[in-house]
Parts: C-alpha cells; sequence; structure tokens
C-alpha cells in the first residue's frame, strides 16, 4: 500500500495513551516525500504529540513510524525539529545556536560553523552571527531555529507551530519563505498549526485532526494555485473555497 | 535620585551618613561612637599588627574551605534532586528544614563534637551556606525550558552532552544566585561561630576590645567585616547580573 | 492521591533513614558527645513534663516577640516611605542594604557593652537581624507597584492617601508578609544567639547548663526543640501566606 519511494514518513495505526486519557487511536497517515504535509485542528487534537512521535521525543503507546522505511525508536539524523518557542540556548551565540546539531555530532568546530554560516546567509540573519538571541526579534530567534535544523541537513523537518509566536506580518514572510524553501531544499516537511489559511497556504497535502479521540477526518491536496505566483494564492477561489470548506467542518468542534 | 540634573550613585549616601557619624563623634556624644576619622587611624594602626592578620587569616581559611565544600556538595546535590524525584522526595523535607532552622543553636553540638576549634567553625560556615545552594540549583534544574531538553534529545545528545552542554548553562542563574546568597549566610555563618567560640580569629580580637574598652579598635574591625562582606556579595551579584539576560526571559 | 501517599511514605522513609543512623551513631557511638536518638527523646519528653521547657520558652520567646513586633511596625513603616520617596530610599536604603550583607551579629559584644546583659540588649539582637529583610522587602515591593494599577487609581479619581491604602499596600502586601516571615526567621536566629552570647537564659540556659554538667541529651533536646519551633511556626506563617494570597502573584521575597 505505501511505496517508500513516494512516501518519506509513514505512520501506522499509532495509538498514544497518557494513563486513561487517550491523546491518539489508531492513526495512520502518510507524508509523501519532498511535499509539506500539515497536520491542522483544533487545540487538543494531539497534533503535536504526533509530531513528536515521529521526531522519536515521546514514544507511542503501540503502532509504528516509519522514516524511509525504517522504524523511529529515537530521534535520528533524518529528521530535525523546529519549535514553538525556538528552544535557543540563551547563553550561547547565533552561530553556536545553529551549528549546536553539529556539534553534537563531533562535527570540527571550523566545519561546523562554516556549514552554519551559509544556512544563516540563507535564512537572511548575516551579521548577527555573534549575536545572543535575548538581542534579536522574534521573528529573528525563529529563523535561527529554522537555520539549525536545516543545517543537520536531515531529510525530514518537523515543525511544531514554528510561527505562532511572531506577529502578523513576520508570520506572513515567513510563509512565503517557507514555501520557497520547500521548492528548493528537496525535502519533506511536516507542519503543524492551528491557523486553517497558513495551512492552505503553504501546504501540498492538509490532513485535519479531530479531538476526542485523535483520529483523521480528512485529507485535502489544494491542486490548482500551488504554482501560482505567492502574490495570487490568497486571492485563489480555489483557496477560499478550501478554506471556507474547512472551517465548515470545524466550527462544530469548537467550544 | 537627582540632585540639580546630576545623577546621584545608588551607595553615595553612605557618604553623608560618614559625615554624621564624623560629627557625632567630635563632639563625643557618646562613648561608643567614636569619629570615623580616629577608626580609620586606628585601622592603618592595627592593620598590619599580627594578631589582625592571624585573626583574617583565620577567618579567610575557615571561610574559604566551608563555602567550598558547601559549593562541592550543594550544587550535585541540587542537580540530583531537580532530575530524581525519588531523591528529591526523600531529601527535600530536610533541605526546607534546614533552610529555615535557625542554625545557631547548632553551634553548641558542633562545639562539643568537633572541639573549641577552627574545624567546628569551618563546620558552621558550610551548614550555613549549603541548604539554600542545594535548594537553588535543584529550582534551576526543575524549571529548564523542556524544548530545550527536547532539542537535545531530538539532535542526539548523549545523557553526559546534555548535562554538561545543556542542563548545567540553564541552571546556572539560579545557582549562582544560591552561591550568592549562600556566601552572605556563610559571612554571618563565620563570625557567628567565632563569636560562640571566641579563641579564635575575630572572635578573640571582639573579645579582647570589648573587655578593655577599645571602641576604636573594635569599630576598626567591624568596618573591615562589613566592608568584605559587601564586596564579596557585589562581586557576587555582579556574576549573576552577567548571566541575567538569559534568566530573566524564560 | 497515590502520589501524595507515595510522598508522605518517603517523607516517612527520610525520616526512619535519619533518626536510624542517629541512633547508630549514637550507639557506636561516634563521640562521647553523641547521645543516641532514643536518648534524646527521652530527655525532651522528660524537659516536656516536668515544665522546664514550657518555662524556659517563655523567657527565650519574650525578646523574640517584642523584637519583632518593633521590627515589624518599624521596618513595614520605613519600607513604605522607602518605596514612596526616592529621596529617602536614595537616603536610606543603603543602610539596610548593608545590614542585610554584614554578619551583624559582631555587634553583640558592643550592644552588651552600651545596655547591659538584660532584656534591651536582646531585643536589640532580635531586632537588627529582623528588621533589614523587612525593610528591604516592603521598599521593593511598594516601589515595584505596577505603574498602570496606580495610573487606574488616578484615573478613577483616587486621592493619594487612596492610592497608598487602597492599591499600593494591598498590591504589595504578598511580598511584604513574606518579608515578614523572613524577618521572624531571622529574629530566631538573634533570639538564640542572645542567649547563648549575652546571658545564658530560657533555652540557651537548658543547652549552655547541660552542656556544662555534660547531659548530653537534655542538651539536644533543647536544641532540637528551638529548631522544631523555629520551622513549624514559620511553616505556619507560609501556610497563611499562601492561604491569604491564593491566586495574587507570587511573591519574590529577597533573603
Amino acid at each position: 500500500m505505501t511505496n517508500p519511494s513516494e512516501n518519506a514518513v509513514t505512520v501506522r495505526n499509532v495509538y498514544k495513551n497518557y494513563g486513561e486519557v487517550e491523546a491518539l487511536r489508531d492513526l495512520s497517515l502518510d507524508f509523501p516525500r519532498g511535499q509539506l504535509t500539515s497536520l491542522l485542528g483544533p487545540s487538543g487534537c494531539g497534533k503535536t504529540t504526533l509530531l513528536k512521535i515521529i521526531a522519536g521525543l515521546i514514544p507511542a503507546t503501540s503502532g509504528e513510524v516509519l522514516v524511509n522505511g525504517e522504524v523511529v525508536k529515537a530521534p535520528g539524523p533524518d529528521r530535525a525539529f523546529v519549535f514553538q518557542d525556538f528552544a535557543l540556548m540563551p547563553w550561547a551565540s547565533v552561530i553556536r545556536n545553529v551549528a549546536f546539531g553539529l556539534e553534537l555530532r563531533g562535527v570540527p568546530k571550523s566545519e561546523r560553523e562554516a556549514i552554519a554560516e551559509k544556512y544563516i546567509a540563507e535564512v537572511g540573519l548575516t551579521g548577527f552571527e555573534h549575536s545572543f538571541p535575548h538581542e534579536l526579534s522574534g521573528g529573528m530567534r525563529q529563523r535561527v531555529g529554522l537555520a539549525r535544523a536545516l543545517s543537520v541537513d536531515a531529510q525530514v523537518l518537523l515543525m511544531d507551530e514554528p510561527f505562532s509566536a511572531v506577529d502578523e506580518q513576520t508570520r506572513r514572510k515567513f510563509q512565503e519563505d517557507l514555501l520557497g524553501l520547500v521548492q528548493n531544499e528537496n525535502k519533506t516537511f511536516i507542519f503543524v498549526t492551528h491557523s486553517i489559511e497558513e495551512a492552505v497556504y503553504v501546504s501540498d497535502q492538509i490532513a485535519i485532526l479531530l479531538p476526542r479521540p485523535s483520529r483523521v477526518m480528512e485529507i485535502i491536496r489544494p491542486q490548482g494555485f500551488r504554482d501560482k505566483d505567492v502574490d495570487h494564492i490568497r486571492r485563489d477561489p480555489e483557496y477560499l473555497d478550501i478554506v471556507d470548506r474547512i472551517w465548515a467542518s470545524l466550527r462544530s468542534y469548537v467550544e | 535620585m537627582t540632585v540639580f540634573g546630576i545623577k546621584l550613585p545608588n551607595m553615595s549616601s553612605l557618604l553623608l551618613w560618614g559625615l554624621l557619624w564624623e560629627f557625632i563623634g567630635q563632639i563625643e556624644l557618646t562613648f561608643f561612637l567614636p569619629p570615623l576619622s580616629a577608626i580609620f587611624a586606628t585601622l592603618l594602626e592595627i592593620g598590619g599588627t599580627k594578631a589582625f592578620i592571624t585573626a583574617l587569616k583565620e577567618t579567610a581559611h575557615a571561610f574559604s574551605i566551608g563555602t567550598l565544600s558547601a559549593i562541592v556538595i550543594g550544587v550535585p546535590v541540587g542537580i540530583l534532586m531537580g532530575k530524581s524525584r525519588l531523591i528529591d522526595q526523600l531529601l527535600l523535607p530536610w533541605v526546607n528544614l534546614f533552610l529555615s532552622a535557625p542554625l545557631t543553636a547548632l553551634v553548641p553540638v558542633l562545639m562539643v563534637l568537633f572541639g573549641f576549634g577552627i574545624k567546628a567553625i569551618i563546620i558552621t560556615t558550610a551548614l550555613f551556606a549549603i541548604w539554600i545552594i542545594v535548594l537553588n540549583s535543584r529550582a534551576g534544574v526543575m524549571q529548564i525550558n523542556r524544548s530545550l531538553v527536547e532539542m537535545a534529545h531530538s539532535f542526539g545528545a548523549s545523557p553526559f552532552d546534555a548535562f554538561t552542554k545543556i542542563y548545567f548553562w540553564a541552571a546556572l542563574p539560579e545557582i549562582l544566585g544560591g552561591v550568592r546568597i549562600g556566601f552572605i549566610r556563610a559571612v554571618k555563618g563565620v563570625i557567628i561561630g567565632q563569636l560562640l567560640i571566641s579563641i579564635v580569629g575575630f572572635g578573640s580580637l571582639f573579645e579582647l576590645y570589648a573587655s578593655n574598652f577599645l571602641m576604636k579598635h573594635f569599630w576598626a574591625v567591624l568596618i573591615v567585616l562589613f566592608a568584605l562582606a559587601f564586596v564579596i556579595a557585589e562581586f557576587l551579584a555582579y556574576l549573576e547580573r552577567r548571566v541575567d539576560y538569559y534568566a530573566s526571559r524564560r | 492521591m497515590l502520589a501524595r501517599h507515595r510522598a508522605n511514605l518517603l517523607k516517612l522513609c527520610s525520616a526512619l533513614i535519619v533518626f536510624g543512623a542517629w541512633e547508630i551513631a549514637g550507639r557506636i557511638p561516634v563521640s562521647f558527645a553523641f547521645p543516641t536518638f532514643l536518648e534524646s527523646c527521652a530527655a525532651f519528653w522528660a524537659l516536656l513534663i516536668d515544665g522546664t521547657m514550657f518555662v524556659a520558652y517563655l523567657e527565650t520567646l519574650k525578646p523574640l516577640v517584642i523584637g519583632v513586633f518593633i521590627s515589624a511596625v518599624l521596618g513595614i513603616g520605613l519600607g513604605l516611605w522607602i518605596g514612596l520617596s526616592r529621596a529617602f530610599d536614595w537616603l536610606v536604603s543603603p543602610i539596610f542594604v548593608v545590614m542585610q550583607t554584614a554578619p551583624l551579629a559582631a555587634l553583640i559584644p558592643l550592644l552588651v557593652m552600651a545596655y547591659g546583659i538584660g532584656l534591651t540588649s536582646k531585643v536589640f539582637v532580635v531586632c537588627i537581624m529582623a528588621m533589614p529583610v523587612i525593610v528591604l522587602n516592603t521598599g521593593g515591593a511598594v516601589r515595584n507597584t505596577p505603574a498602570s494599577l496606580i495610573e487606574m487609581g488616578k484615573a478613577f479619581l483616587g486621592s493619594r492617601r487612596d492610592v497608598i491604602l487602597k492599591i499600593i499596600l494591598p498590591s504589595a502586601f504578598p511580598i511584604i508578609f513574606a518579608g515578614l516571615r523572613l524577618g521572624v526567621s531571622a529574629g530566631f536566629i538573634g533570639a538564640i544567639l542572645a542567649e547563648l552570647k549575652i546571658t545564658p537564659t530560657g533555652v540557651g540556659d537548658i543547652i549552655t547548663y547541660s552542656r556544662s554538667i555534660a547531659d548530653y541529651p537534655s542538651m539536644y533536646a533543647a536544641i532540637a526543640s528551638i529548631i522544631i519551633l523555629a520551622v513549624l511556626f514559620l511553616n505556619v506563617l507560609e501556610r497563611i501566606e499562601n492561604h491569604l494570597l491564593r491566586g495574587s502573584r507570587k511573591s519574590l521575597a529577597a533573603d
């Protein structure tokens, strides 16, 4: 059913219980290679839990996650995580933060700093290499988090509501940049968000999750506007239709 | 405070109080308060004497060994408590008990157990300092941002790497805060120990000066002690402020 | 419920371990001056039922209560003034800052010279120990009243008096109370120090006397009693604090 060359990540029959509470029930989902899949749903639907299970940060109660055909048991070099609260080390400079993943892998200092340098430039932070996180704005901090995830060259990028802690304008810029990244980097992105507009704007595939018990309600694949210019997406009739459709089906789950 | 548009430094009012002290001393209002200038003159006089230097040496010796052992034992115990629930639940009641207990009451016990000497004073000093160091190190570890730990984990950090690269640094502001308060308490402990075991260090000097009513000498030693305590506290506060930027924002 | 049960069980365990170690160490014995736990308990009981302890505490608590009362009234008054007036803050705060870091115990010989060996000296010792922390906490709390609250008071036409009594003081109350608790804690140290250094009265007398006749169990019992009393009393204060201040901002009292 699943072809490992097509799907970078496969989630099969995953259950997750916290004591009595059932966080995920029999969840199965495929993540096509080279594409961006959003996990979208109201709070409490277990989307971050699923993402952390894929990352190997928390174990599933049962079921399995395959990354490139291999079962996930722990975090691995094939996946990199982008955190909602950035998770930057406040005592370390930008360049050390970006190079930290490589530092833990034992890459020599000069080599890892050269790589970090490249990704700092790619996210547009040239000149801030020796600044500290508290000297940067929220948007810039998340760029550091993004550069850190890119610098370890993992095939799968796991993003946990990465733009929810930045202001609206910065967020829009991030979304545009993310589209460029998906096109140029040939990586698989798994993107958790609670914003319907954001999910529709950036995704090749949207998995809508419902809470209690968590399950995949629907998978939507926007077709028409993905290749259009970023400036036109928000006016595209298909974009607007999908946004409306998702809201219509989620509305009843909002308290 | 600003006067005529000039911002007066924080502790500058102490100069004013010093002048007042000098004035009261000069008009000989009370026998117990000799003029400040006379006290400083006495200080220069006794500063080089053997008795004073011995007292200072003995005190510094007890203080440094006491605080050093408090740090060496306290920080790892605190970190351990922060990481292991079992150890935490076993030790926390005692740490809290000794943190708020009037430890002065224990000095007589230390005296009979360890003799009327430097050993009892060292232990008193360490006892005064250690509990807050333990508690703060524990707090530092417990409030570590979870996603920092997850971040290290997701990049495959070994337990050793996680400890030396994340836990220690993330808890550093709290640890330093604990060490600072611990040092302030240790200064008090070393003096209380010497007062009660009054045959070593400044304790014996106080006894000597007080029984001979040498007010200037007495004040001279007091001022040295207070100044030393203040300098130590300020220096540690300065260190703490240097890492403050990442403590405040979590 | 289960976790609570476990915590209590562990507390019991830890007490058993410590008291057991004490008992064993006393039986070896590690020192001629180290009675066993049970001997000390027996001595405690004896002191308790023949009324010695009761009489002793009446004596010990006298300077403590008077000293803490004076420190509280004066300390909160001064702290309030410090918090409200920049000039007074500049003038007076440094004295208390120095007092807080200084080993004030060294002043005791001087106090004895000036005020003799009676109650006055002892009250003084308690005051100089307890006052700085009360003054500085009150001052800090008053100074740091949220500006928006004070502006709100002014916007609704509150008089200066109203703003102080109805906004500044209630808002500063948690930290003032925490400062008082720390003041009481320091006062205990002062009271005991006074009894051990100035003249042995009350519990200090039991400690000094039983040491001189080598009745170590009684000495340990007296010391344990004062520690238990102090810890219990401070715990009660903390409970009251937590009860009164449910939901208000957590105090950041400085020691």
